[in-house]
């Protein structure tokens, strides 16, 4: 059966804290803390963006699949924050892997869950027989609006899988998505930073589509909460997963392994693909995991899987996902951080 | 092959020369240089620039100046070899007057350095380095050197002090020399604090970004005795390379061109180290003096930083080295330089370096 | 400064580090060479230098070169890899007084500069801590 046969995660090790963005906005820290159950988020060094972490997250991947790259016939990034408008990203990340020159790429946007659909898309190629390895991958360097409740949690990060049919480490058991047209968050062509509709941005987007995509790929599958052992659920906030795990009637100890978002921030189209590195490096052969994406605009892409006795080999060769978030943290100032993100810049 | 002697020398002063442009500079340079010779004509001249390209948007210099000189039709070559050009100038003229294919040789490298920024100069000069696998990275020619120094300082421990010791007994020859561009005594403090450019290399490590010019006259020993001029006569030339990545080198604290062209001067020469009394040699950074004292086997390896600590090296010591102040107070417009060390060296063996003496 | 052809000429050593190799004499080229320099051999074999060494030389650059104005200070270094090769690389992800010969480093695909606000990213290898 196709699955996973590779998996990897990258984190830049910038970090700024809640309190340090607050400070300069004149917000409350404490109460944006408790609202949106976040501590910090990362931030990308001047020299990362979204194509530097997908190469790394990429290469992590190939070093837990041990394939020969020149066999990946498809390359799919999903991402908001493309470095060209027009230019793939795809090609220079076929390019590092050295899978070129028989290989196709496009790259996928939809808000935070472009990375998800290139998923799809990449186990597909495989399924059907017409790729022998894709890979997929899910990253971003998301911006908010100097003030806005969004750059609280707007951070970076990647994650990567690579699709095949042997030497699986989790089978793909069932796919599905759920999407309508829902303008909750957008930004427009020549826009720095996105808008968003507030508090539209959760029930009927965020939470009717997570549950949408939820009880649709339960209905297909014929299962239940209690039939597996984590589920990993888009992380805008910290709360929000929590909170629609409960509705859809899964527990805390379900959600925790893949909650990266308290330390992580929102990595967008990395979201839940690094929910779900995270949860592989817990996950024991035979555990059933549920993954629900949700992306702006609005959709969810839902996967089951299911992990191999293959976990236990590979999961030591590539760095786990929450020793890269632990790892060698630098703390910013904000005056650092908007020079990174440049959202100040010197005179030409 | 013809025994060749320096017959005449020209060189203004260095510095920020806001008022004159490639062309004043090089003609007023050279022109002291033939006035001095008391030459009505020259057969051939070799010019020295590095980039005129990218500081004045000229190539295409030897014609020019030619042109200029008002010595057009003779032949006129631009020799290129980054900070070399001025020496290579100088052999390539000794090459053509020893082989009788030429009699009165003008030997001469300009270069108008302040018609650019900070960053264009940088770029500029980093051009003399590997453009795709160093300067790719970010890596400028002081970085170059700070990287040669680091490696110094490890290997044979080199302190941040003895490199400092360099620019002081530099500035205080340059400031005896009325044509340096700085010349004003430093103190050890003075550099160790001065504003950081590549550590651990500060701004008083490196030479300056200079405008100027220096040329000299060529010819037979034999004319020059008939035309009753003293004898400074060119006993030995060397010349060599080397990879310019200093990545792709099998030891970063070395010379190895510097040694090779070095052995084959002293080969010719028929001397030895010990039997020279005076080196002008190419201190673009405190670092690189001490690599060349090395590479020229002035002192063993490593053992450098130790001897211009100890003050050998000042003018008064065993082995004067930069009497003229060096690239470091004297300037560095790139591709003058090899010629005004020549034209120091004319003037020590002539007597007439005043105060520098040695 | 890089013209797009000059950049994409280089990719495969920028983004993969691929090298050539004198089998006489053992001896690894990067970038690649045609001509072996140590005996003169013109038959030289694809391979791909070592992703991990160790740091040879550094130092901080503070008054940087046009392309890398917004970047400085930063640290570049020489780094001798596992498999003899020298290269000279950025060292990022560490604090500059952590920066010593000796060091540990590896090699990560970053974004080496932007050639102005329209023109083309240029991307490569740098060098991080390797802990």
């Amino acid at each position: 059966m196709e699955g996973i046969v590779g998996y990897g995660a990258y984190i830049p090790r910038n970090r700024i804290k809640v309190e340090e963005i607050a400070k300069v906005w004149g917000a409350d820290a404490p109460s944006y803390k408790k609202g949106l159950m976040l501590e910090e988020k990362s931030v990308p060094s001047p020299d990362q963006d979204t194509i530097t972490m997908a190469v790394e997250a990429s290469k992590n991947a190939l070093k837990r699949a041990e394939i020969d790259p020149i066999d990946i016939g498809a390359v799919y990034i999903g991402s908001e924050s493309h470095p060209y408008a027009v230019k793939p990203s795809g090609t220079i990340l076929a390019e590092a892997l050295g899978s070129t020159p028989e290989v196709h790429t496009a790259d996928f946007e939809f808000a935070c869950k472009a990375g998800t659909e290139g998923m799809f898309v990449a186990l597909n190629l495989v399924k059907t027989g017409v790729v022998k390895y894709g890979l997929g991958v899910g990253a971003d360097t998301s911006q908010g609006a100097p003030g806005d409740a969004l750059e609280y949690s707007a951070a970076a990060g990647a994650a990567a899988f690579i699709f095949g049919r042997e030497k699986v480490v989790a089978e793909v058991l069932d796919t599905y998505s759920y999407m309508t047209d829902t303008p909750d968050f957008w930004r427009r062509e020549y826009e720095y930073y996105p808008q968003h509709g507030g508090r539209f941005t959760g029930e009927p987007a965020y939470f009717k589509h997570i549950m949408g995509a939820a009880k649709g790929i339960l209905k297909k599958a014929g299962m239940e909460p209690q039939d597996f052992s984590y589920v990993v659920f888009h992380q805008p906030n910290g709360k929000f997963p929590f909170k629609v795990g409960k509705k859809l009637g899964f527990s805390k100890q379900q959600i925790e392994p893949g909650w990266l978002v308290n330390k992580l921030g929102n990595t967008y189209s990395g979201s839940s693909p690094m929910g779900l590195t995270a949860t592989f490096d817990v996950a024991k052969p035979d555990d059933h995991i549920l993954l629900v994406s949700y992306g702006s605009g609005a959709g969810s892409d839902a996967f089951i899987l299911k992990v191999t006795s293959r976990i236990d080999e590979v999961r030591n060769l590539a760095p786990l996902t929450r020793s890269i978030l632990d790892h060698n943290k630098n703390y910013l100032e904000y005056g650092e951080y908007a020079k990174f993100r440049e959202k100040i810049r010197k005179a030409d | 092959m013809r025994d060749v002697a320096v017959i005449g020398i020209g060189m203004t002063k260095w510095g920020e020369l806001w008022e004159k442009s490639l062309r004043d500079i090089y003609v007023e340079t050279a022109l002291l240089a033939i006035d001095d010779a008391g030459v009505d004509h020259i057969d051939s001249m070799y010019v020295g620039s590095m980039s005129s390209g990218i500081f004045v948007g000229q190539e295409h210099i030897a014609s020019l100046l030619a042109d200029y000189l008002g010595c057009a039709p003779v032949p006129s070559t631009r020799v290129e070899t980054a900070c070399a050009s001025g020496g290579l100038a100088l052999r390539l003229g000794f090459m053509e007057v020893a082989s009788g294919m030429s009699d009165i040789v003008l030997v001469s490298g300009v270069e108008k350095m302040t018609d650019v920024g900070g960053d264009k100069a940088t770029y500029a000069l980093g051009t003399a380095a590997d453009q795709e696998y160093e300067c790719y990275h970010g890596i400028t020619f002081p970085g170059l050197y700070a990287l040669m120094a680091v490696a110094h300082m490890n290997k044979y421990g080199t302190t941040r002090e003895q490199l400092a010791e360099v620019a002081v007994k530099n500035h205080r020859n340059g400031s005896k020399n009325p044509l340096a561009q700085f010349p004003f005594e430093v103190t050890v403090e003075d550099v160790i604090n001065s504003v950081k450019i590549a550590d651990p290399l500060r701004i008083l490590d490196c030479s300056p970004i200079t405008d100027g010019a220096a040329a000299a006259i060529i010819c037979p020993v034999e004319m020059a005795k008939k035309l009753n001029k003293p004898v400074v006569k060119v006993i030995g030339s060397g010349h060599a390379t080397d990879a310019i990545a200093i990545s792709q080198r099998k030891d970063m604290t070395w010379l190895e061109a510097t040694y090779r062209a070095g052995k084959s001067a002293y080969e010719m020469a028929q001397k030895k180290p010990k039997d020279i009394d005076v080196f002008e040699v190419h201190d673009c950074f405190t670092i690189a003096e001490l690599c060349v004292m090395e590479a020229l086997g002035i002192v063993e390896k490593g053992k450098s930083g130790e001897a211009v600590e100890k003050g050998r090296t000042a003018i008064d010591g065993d082995m004067p080295v930069n009497p003229s102040g060096g690239l470091k107070s004297k300037g560095h417009p790139v591709r003058a330089t090899g010629i005004a060390q020549a034209v120091e060296i004319v003037k020590q063996l002539s007597g007439e370096s005043e105060e520098r003496q040695v | 400064m890089s013209t797009p052809s000059r950049y994409w000429r280089e990719v495969p050593q920028r983004y993969r580090l691929e090298a050539n190799k004198c089998e006489k004499c053992n001896k690894k080229f990067f970038p690649p060479r045609l001509i072996c320099p140590e005996c003169g051999n013109r038959e030289l074999v694809k391979t791909k230098i070592a992703e991990k060494g160790k740091i040879i030389s550094h130092t901080i650059i503070r008054v940087p070169p046009s392309q890398y104005k917004d970047q400085a200070p930063y640290a570049v270094g020489v780094v001798e890899m596992d498999d003899g090769v020298n290269v000279m690389g950025q060292i990022v992800d560490c604090d500059f007084e952590d920066l010593e010969v000796g060091m540990r480093v590896k090699i990560e695909f970053r974004k080496l500069f932007s050639q102005g606000h329209s023109g083309i990213l240029c991307y490569g290898y740098k060098f991080v801590p390797d802990s």
